[in-house]
Order: C-alpha cells, then structure tokens, then sequence
C-alpha cells in the first residue's frame, strides 16, 4: 500500500484543505486574479476543491489597463471554462476619480496605485477573505507571511505583530471592515508550480512559452514594445525569442530570452535558472531591499 | 518525490544561518540575484563576510537590529525530496516561534556550539520538538573545526545530550559533527574527521523514514464542508469535503458519524474531481455515503469500533503566545479544534512547566508569554479529541481571545482515553 503523498499531492491537499476553511468560514470571499500562473493554479485549485459543485465566489481582477492581450484573452477563456463570475477592479477608474494620482514620464507605472483600487473594491465589495496566489519562495518579506494574513481596516499588514499560526488550525477571526488575505499556495515554489502545471490540465496564457516579441533592453530587463512604454533615448527595439516567467503590468515586466516552448522544457530551464522570477523580470521590486515589504504594509497583494 | 518539513532552531551565534544558507546554496536554491543581494547588503553594514542571515531575515526590523523575530520558510529540493524548513528564532522570547514552526515538522534540527556543548537553548529546542512531537530529532554538532575536528570532544557532547535526551519522547535522535561554514558532512564527507562514518546532514534529511510517522490506524475525518452541486448534471451528489486526519477510508467502509453516532456505509471518496479506491492523511479528498444523514462542518467520520473521545473536558499542555493578557483560571476563550469552533473556559491550571530543566512549578496562578503548562478546560460543546501522541491533528487545539480575536495558545490534548 502507497500511502506516502508525492510533494505535488501533499501540496495540493493542503492547498484545498485552506480553501474550503475559507469558503466554510467567510461570508464573502473574493479570489484575486492577476492572469498570471499562480492565478491559474489557485482557479485550478479552487475548482477541484468544491467539484462538482461550482467555485463558490467570484475572482477579482485588478486592472491596472497595461495588460498584454494574450493575457485578457486567457483570463475570460478561463474564467468561462470554470464558470466563475468576473470583477474588474480598474486603476483607471481609480485615477478618473480623483483617489490616485498618475506618476509621469517614461518610466511611469501604475504597479503601485493598484494597491488603493484593490483596497476600494474590497470596500465597496465587502469582501472579509481575499485569496491571492503570493509563493513564500517568491521575495524575502512574503516569506514571512502567514497563510492567513490579517488586514486591518485600513488594508495594513502588520509583520511584527502577525498571529501565530499552528498546524493546519487557521483563526480567520476579524471585525467588520478588517479582512483577511489567504494565500493557499504559500509553500508552493516555482519548479512546484511548472511540475503542477505539467502534470494537471491547468490553463495558462501563452506568453509564458516561447515566442517572437519585438522587445528592448532597460535596466537589465527585456521590455515589450507598446504605446504604453516611451521609449528613452538611445533605447532600440529588436525581435527575439522569448518568454515572460512572470505577468503582471506590462509596463513593468520583463520577458526573458528563451527557446523554451514546452512544460517539460520550462522545467528544464528553472531547474538551470541562476536568477529568481521576480529578479529577472520585475523592475517594482527593485527600489529598496524591503519594497515588497513597504507595499505589503501598505496594502499591497 | 516526498515532502519533508523540518525546523530550525537557534541564533546567528550557533551557525544556523550559515548551516541553511550552505544547505540551500548546495542544493542550488539560491540564486545569484539574492546572494547579489546579501553580499551587497553585508558589504553596507560593514560585515567582512557575507552575512547569510541576511537571506533569512527578511523583515526591516530584523535587518535593522541583526536579530531573526519571526518564523521564515525556506525551500529546497534534491533529486529525493523537497524540503520545507522553518527556520525559527531561537531565544527564549520567541519560544512561541519555536512551537509554531515546530507544530508542521517531521523533524527539528537542534545545532550546539561544540566548544560550548550543550546549554541551556539547546535543551530548551530539544524539549519544545518533543512537546510538539516531532518524532525525529537531529542534533548537530557545529563548529567541529574550532576544536580540531576531535572525536572525544563530539562523543563527550553525544553523552551528554543522550542523557537528558531519555527524559524526552523522542523515537528518533541522530547525532553529527559539522562545520556549516566550511561544508565539513553538510552535504558531502568531510576529509577533516575521518573517525565520522555516519550519513552527512543532507544524506540525512533525504533518506530519514518518515512513512510511519502519521497515525495510519485510527480513521479520523473531520468534516470541513458540504458539497452540493444542486446542478442539471449531479442534481443528488452530496459529499463531505474534507482532509483526512487519520487512518485510512475506503468505499465500502462502515463509518459512524460523530457527534450524532449514525452509522452508514461510504458509497464513493472523489479525489478533488476523481474517484479513488482509498484516501489516507494528509490527503483532502470529498466523501459521499451511502445514506442521507444530518451531517455538518465539525462534525467527524470514525470507524463505529474506533472511535475518539467525546468529551467537554480537555486536559491538555498548552503554550501561551500573549504578552498584554496571561492564562488565568475561570476565564473563557475561543477554541478550535479540527473544523469546529466552541468556547472553552479555564477550570485549572495544574502546574507551569521549566522547558529547561522539564520540572513542574505547582502552585502557580498564571501562564505568562511563552510559558507552557497543563491545563484543564471545559468546553460549551462536547469535542471530539484524540491524545496528541497519538494524533497531531485531533489532539491539536488554539485559543483565541474573544474581544482582539488574537490566537493566544496551542493546545496538546492529553489523557484523552
């Protein structure tokens, strides 16, 4: 008899085992999708957990405008297949109100103002538990994040006074205009989630395999070429083979040169990888030795 | 591939960083983008050497003031096994750190100073795994460079530890002389102590036995939710969300259901979409029966002739984690235990436990930050509980406070039969 779980099974059970503790003990949870592979594996998730029976809350996407086709394409393609009611949080919306001001200038973005629009749509919302798909292996600070994550009424993580958190016991106890955010794929790497993927029937969008891009190098980063991006002096555009390993605001991610076209050949290339996901790809990381950190505090996914 | 999560306790001064850091720059799970990151980071503070403590120690504060405050979760993974460590402060005041990172480990990893040997922290980590269980236990002999790789000095420091070890229920303890800061049998041989011919630490963490340590016998499945499509396809599917706790269920199986003690038959178990033959812990999985009963979160699914205790009074060691309010008899808490959430109220507190020297304080009135010490509760529904030692699962609890909703303990279920 087998009764040892593989690492990807034993992930898996506990993964769905949070997501139903939430669906059981919230009233109105919301699952925050950015298009990116960690969405994709927490709708994956979140689908076998309930199945048959239909993902119990809607997803939440917080639009910061900048998106890259492919991505808004695969998200209502996914969202169909799963049969999950769609929010749109918009930065956009955000900025014509008058609640965020737009930085200018080439190097602009609106990766930071995403944090007030996703506080108001958890406002206006009402929503107590916000799933996100953070990875503890992903950045210093989230490494230090629970599983259950408390906010309190003004969206803030509090890092040095966070709850202990034992066993698979989670305390979602909160008041009213206080959240919690969850994260079932806390201890999920990025080989765990490109094996996942492998193995399971999970959707995701095509810019994480390898194709032609017509992109420019800043700060070490390949850039697409967009109207959204100004391109600075002495910047040249080219055509090369790529992949993103991220996605997130167009503005900001960075694809990486790859021939990698396949999940097998992905995993081969993490397997070799020297430099992590969002080093490689994420220029908001880069301001500070705490800036995931100081966003966190703030409110930030 | 298997998972194992194992626990680290102790200081920068033990070699902890170090030993992690080599561990997970031997497995290639650090990247150059964050040893970059350390190295410029040891440079700005004036370290002559790369701190990688700095890889760990992820919060401002703790950067700030050279101290690790919280629980860090780090990941590795060879061609056997991943591994989760969580990598937990080692001082006394985060005591509740220690218990928290050691609730989910198959193993802890206690490292003393070998010009040192065994003190006062060393036998407080060793005592918190044994509390928590954690049924392997590794203690590693660092710095043997500093004392010239010299055998009597590690076989004085294993006698010692093996002595105030069989005070400890421990089933397994393995012993082994290391330089984490120069890789002597972190992940290969060291040349430097040829008298060792014991498994490296890695060797170690990637071929202990830890199939046996989950309760296989006794079927324990808590419910957490109810799944009822109520669609066109699956009009009657009602099924039993939940993840198993222990023993093994199969389709066919004769269960009872607890608290309410009907018996029935399982009809199907469906994998997270798919039918299975047969679902044993940690797996969640959703469980359809034969007959339709009352059946809701907090409520458990046994074998009729295996059952847990049913009971409102729970004795049980408990670790308090709350500096502003302590402990105190006659007061009343938030309890959760498995799936179900009750009220519990303090009705005794028998003695304080020295996780130094294991003795028993009697006579005390209050259990302060940090402090364990057992206890008795009664709670506002009956619990349906199982020893710890017998089952990390059922014989777990926490205790919130009612008016901040802070968790302020953990429970061990004891003499539950």
């Amino acid at each position: 008899m087998q009764t040892q779980l593989t690492h990807l099974d034993a992930l898996e059970a506990e993964s769905v085992h949070i997501i139903r503790e939430v669906a059981a003990e919230f009233e109105r949870p919301v699952l925050l999708f950015s298009g990116g592979k960690d969405s994709a594996i927490m709708l994956h998730l979140a689908h076998k957990a309930f199945s048959p029976a239909r993902i119990p809350f809607p997803v939440m996407h917080v639009d910061t405008g900048h998106n890259f086709y492919e991505v808004i394409s695969y998200r209502d393609e996914a969202l169909d297949i799963y049969g999950v009611r769609l929010i749109v949080a918009s930065v956009q919306e955000s900025i014509d109100k008058g609640r965020v001001v737009e930085d200018t200038g080439p190097r602009a973005s609106r990766n930071r103002l995403q944090t007030t629009t996703l506080l108001d749509a958890i406002v206006d919302n009402r929503f107590d538990a916000v799933f996100g798909g953070g990875r503890r292996d992903e950045e210093k600070a989230r490494a230090k994040e629970r599983v259950f994550s408390f906010r309190d009424e003004f969206g803030q993580w509090d890092p040095k006074n966070q709850r202990p958190e034992l066993w698979n016991l989670y305390n979602g106890k909160h008041r009213k205009g206080e959240h919690i955010r969850v994260f079932p794929i806390s201890n999920w790497t990025e080989m765990d989630v490109w094996q996942y993927i492998a193995r399971e029937p999970v959707l995701i969008p095509s810019i994480y395999y390898a194709h032609r891009r017509r992109v420019f190098s800043r700060d070490g980063m390949w850039l697409s070429e967009s109207p959204l991006i100004p391109m600075l002096p002495g910047e040249e555009v080219q055509e090369m083979t790529v992949r993103y390993r991220t996605v997130g605001d167009l503005t900001c991610t960075g694809a990486v040169e790859s021939p990698a076209t396949t999940n097998e050949e992905i995993i081969a290339e993490v397997s070799a990888a020297t430099i992590t996901e969002r080093g490689a790809t994420r220029a908001d990381d880069k301001f500070t030795e705490a800036a995931m950190e100081d966003r966190k505090k703030e409110g930030y996914f | 591939m298997e998972m194992l999560r194992f626990a680290t306790a102790g200081s920068v001064d033990d070699g902890k960083s170090t030993l992690i850091g080599r561990l997970l720059l031997d497995s290639k799970a650090i990247f150059e983008d964050q040893l970059e990151s350390v190295e410029r980071s040891s440079a700005d503070r004036g370290f002559d050497y790369t701190n990688l403590a700095l890889l760990t120690d992820g919060l401002r504060a703790e950067r700030e003031q050279g101290i690790t405050i919280d629980v860090a979760y780090r990941y590795f993974a060879t061609p056997r096994r991943k591994f989760i460590i969580a990598d937990t402060p080692g001082h006394i005041q985060y005591t509740r750190n220690m218990v928290t990172g050691a609730s989910t480990a198959d193993l802890a990893l206690v490292l003393v100073d070998a010009r040192n040997g065994i003190v006062e922290q060393s036998r407080r980590h060793s005592v918190i795994a044994s509390l928590l269980q954690v049924r392997h236990l590794v203690l590693c002999v660092n710095k043997m460079d500093l004392v010239d790789y010299d055998e009597g000095r590690f076989d004085e420091i294993v006698a010692e530890f093996s002595a105030f070890a069989a005070k400890l229920d421990v089933d397994d303890l393995t012993f082994l002389p290391i330089s984490a800061l120069n890789g002597d049998n972190v992940t290969t041989h060291s040349p430097n102590m040829p008298w060792y011919d014991g498994p490296t630490l890695l060797h170690h963490l990637e071929h202990v036995f830890i199939g046996a340590d989950r309760n296989l016998i006794d079927s324990r499945f808590p419910v957490q939710l109810v799944i009822r499509p109520m669609s066109h396809d699956h009009h009657d599917y009602r099924g039993y969300g939940g993840q198993v706790a222990g023993g093994t269920f199969r389709p066919g199986d004769d269960v009872m259901v607890l608290p309410s003690g009907f018996a029935t038959k399982i009809a199907g178990i469906d994998r997270l979409g798919k039918p299975v033959e047969e679902a044993f812990p940690p797996d969640s999985v959703t469980i359809r029966l034969t007959d339709q009963i009352d059946i809701s979160r907090g409520d458990m699914l046994c074998r009729p002739h295996n059952q847990p205790t049913v009971t409102q009074d729970i004795s049980a060691q408990i670790c308090w984690f709350n500096s502003d309010r302590k402990f105190e008899v006659g007061k009343v808490y938030a309890i959760k235990h498995t799936t179900k959430w009750a009220r519990a109220k303090a009705t005794d507190l028998l003695y304080r436990l020295d996780v130094n020297s294991l003795s028993r304080d009697e006579g005390v009135d209050s259990l302060g930050l940090n402090e364990i010490g057992r206890v008795k509760l009664r709670t506002t529904q009956p619990m349906l509980v199982d020893n710890y030692e017998r089952n990390r699962t059922t014989g777990s609890f926490i205790l919130v406070d009612e008016s901040t909703f802070e968790t302020v303990a953990a429970g061990m279920i004891i003499g539950a039969d």
